[in-house]
């Protein structure tokens, strides 16, 4: 471990050395050169909304109108009782929707990585093509397939795994399960391909090692395999995240928010109090900024889960 | 092989099997609705019905196709375009030319990777109208062309670009931009087909921050129109599924003709 961080910090030293001053220039001028276009874009579509929602959550008042508010708008947060669902149903999602999809796609992942497995290119292709759909195929083809007689159902019934008709767009509980579900078939195959692509990097004698050494497969799986690949999932865990913190077209298109809000998440409460209701922009900057704690604080816990958990020798 | 390992053997393949049909399923039921009438989708017919032209010329009727499919496809490809250009550029540059200062702002700006758009898009939405850009095609497209996503990508796919190469451009006397142009480029074919996939797909599907800026019919995308089908009391899901068909098809092309390259480019990032 202490000797890629030694020879990192070493070869550039080297290599500057190894140039005159003036190319050192150039490189400099080239180096800002490329970036800059991008550079300038972030600045103008990414920081500088940032600083002004930051800003607007000060202010109070409706439309164009707004003076300074200071903590009025926390306030009305803590007393608004959709928000508070809103959060909480963000939540859920997050917390349910999250380890569901990444388990699933770490095993398709493994398995798919046998070279011996038979038809992996049709299995490794079925299961990536739901995150290939428009998101409005997909909202519409769920919400016709899981109405009260819809052909979900009648296969649940058919199998008998529900006396009645399971009412997945009536119900709170079961409109939550179906945005769930109609996540976790989108992006399921999403995250497999990054791990697969990680796994092929591994080493197989490695595992060849681990196995003639007489290690189980299952300890195989999460003493070598987990390690190995922990900067990917960490990398697809914090974009789940972001994703789910955000969700707004599955709702927005499946269930409307509905029913009663039981679906209703951040970033669609966001949206209805900007461009539904009377527009209150410092109220709705608020509201993001909640979001934006959250991912910081997630991603930050996320982090430091990934960097403590070593391997059991 | 012993019995245990068979079983678990028999036992991987029937997850798969059940992981394949619940991923395929929804794609044959698009296509078999798209030949049934609504009545018959929302109670679960799960066979090829006659209704196939009917539902297409009641779709082709209630939506101007060529229109919104052409908007769609214009945000689609120069979008893509211009997202690909700039974040390679800079996932290039990031990668290629270090300094502390840049390598500073490239960690700054993976912290800004977590600002999720919600929390972007009101006062986006103000200064798009400030700048009289509301309703355009340039409203959709310029805020999501610098996407830190794409940029972290290429740098990270960059590292497997061999410096031996640059080294000999140089030799040769080819400038920064050229080596970019004619080495790099060609060289990266695999990383951008992957790069490909994801962009386009993200342009083609992007819902969300058209919904807020294109509010007239000329410049709606097929996204937008064929959601506000379904949002109607009692939809007509023979003609939408007509059309989720259509929407559909884009992306899966793309996918089917970058496919091999999609796993050879990401392997190359994941390094």
């Amino acid at each position: 471990m202490a000797q890629i961080p030694a020879n990192e910090a070493v070869q550039p030293r080297l290599w500057r050395l190894a140039r005159p001053a003036r190319l050192d220039r150039s490189e400099q001028i080239n180096g800002w050169l490329f970036v800059a276009p991008a550079l300038v874009l972030l600045g103008i579509f990414m920081i500088y909304p940032i600083v002004w929602s930051l800003w607007m959550s000060f202010q109070v008042g409706k439309g164009m109108n707004f003076s300074f508010g200071g903590l009025k708008n926390i306030q009305r947060l803590a007393a608004d009782p959709v928000f508070i669902r809103a959060l909480v149903n963000t939540c859920i999602f997050f917390f349910v929707q999250v380890p569901i999809m990444i388990v699933l796609a770490l095993l398709f992942a493994v398995a798919l990585n046998d070279p011996k497995l038979r038809f992996r290119g049709f299995f490794r292709t079925a299961i990536f093509l739901p995150c290939v759909t428009s998101l409005i195929a997909y909202s519409t083809l769920f919400k016709s397939m899981f109405a009260a007689d819809g052909v979900v159902n009648k296969f649940l019934l058919f199998l008998h795994v529900t006396a009645t008709p399971i009412p997945w767009l009536q119900d709170p509980f079961w409109a939550k399960v179906l945005i769930i579900l109609a996540i976790t078939w989108r992006w399921t195959g999403y995250n497999m391909i990054f791990y697969l692509a990680a796994l092929q990097n591994i080493d197989r004698s490695i595992y060849e090692a681990a196995r003639i050494d007489g290690v189980p497969s299952w300890a195989r799986f999460t003493q070598i395999t987990i390690p190995l690949l922990k900067p990917v999932i960490l990398f697809t865990t914090i974009i789940s995240t972001i994703g789910t913190l955000q969700l707004f077209d599955e709702v927005n298109n499946i269930t409307v928010g509905g029913p009663s809000d039981a679906t209703l998440t951040l970033s669609l409460y966001i949206y209805n109090l900007t461009f539904k209701f009377m527009p209150s922009f410092g109220y709705s900057a608020t509201v993001s900024w909640v979001i934006v704690v959250i991912v910081g604080i997630l991603s930050f816990l996320q982090f430091v889960v990934a960097r403590d958990r070593r391997p059991v020798a | 092989m012993s019995a245990a390992a068979l079983i678990r053997r028999g036992l991987v393949y029937v997850l798969l099997s059940i992981a394949a049909f619940v991923s395929i399923f929804p794609f044959y039921w698009m296509i078999v609705g798209s030949t049934n009438k609504s009545a018959d989708i929302v109670t679960g017919k799960p066979t090829f019905g006659d209704n196939l032209l009917a539902n297409a010329a009641t779709f082709f009727h209630t939506v101007d196709a060529p229109r919104v499919f052409w908007n769609s496809a214009v945000i689609a490809i120069v979008g893509s375009l211009l997202t690909l250009l700039i974040s390679s550029l800079a996932g290039y540059g990031f990668e290629m030319f270090r300094s502390r200062f840049r390598e500073r702002i490239f960690a700054f700006m993976l912290l800004l990777l977590s600002i999720p758009f919600a929390a972007l898009m009101v006062p986006l939405f103000v200064m798009i109208s400030q700048a009289h850009l509301t309703n355009t095609i340039a409203a959709v497209i310029i805020p999501g062309i610098a996407s830190i996503f794409i940029i972290f990508y290429f740098r990270q796919a960059t590292k497997a670009f061999p410096s031996e190469l640059r080294d000999a451009a140089r030799v040769d006397g080819l400038k920064e931009w050229q080596i970019f142009l004619h080495i790099y480029l060609p060289v990266m074919r695999s990383t951008y087909a992957a790069a490909t996939i994801i962009v386009f797909m993200a342009n083609w599907n992007n819902y969300l921050w058209p919904l807020i800026v294109l509010n007239t019919a000329e410049n709606k995308t097929a996204t937008l129109v064929i959601s506000a089908l379904t949002s109607a009391y009692t939809p007509d899901y023979g003609m939408i599924l007509v059309g989720t068909v259509l929407a559909t098809l884009p992306t899966l092309v793309i996918f089917f003709l970058l496919q091999r390259q999609f796993v050879e480019g990401l392997l190359g990032s994941v390094k």
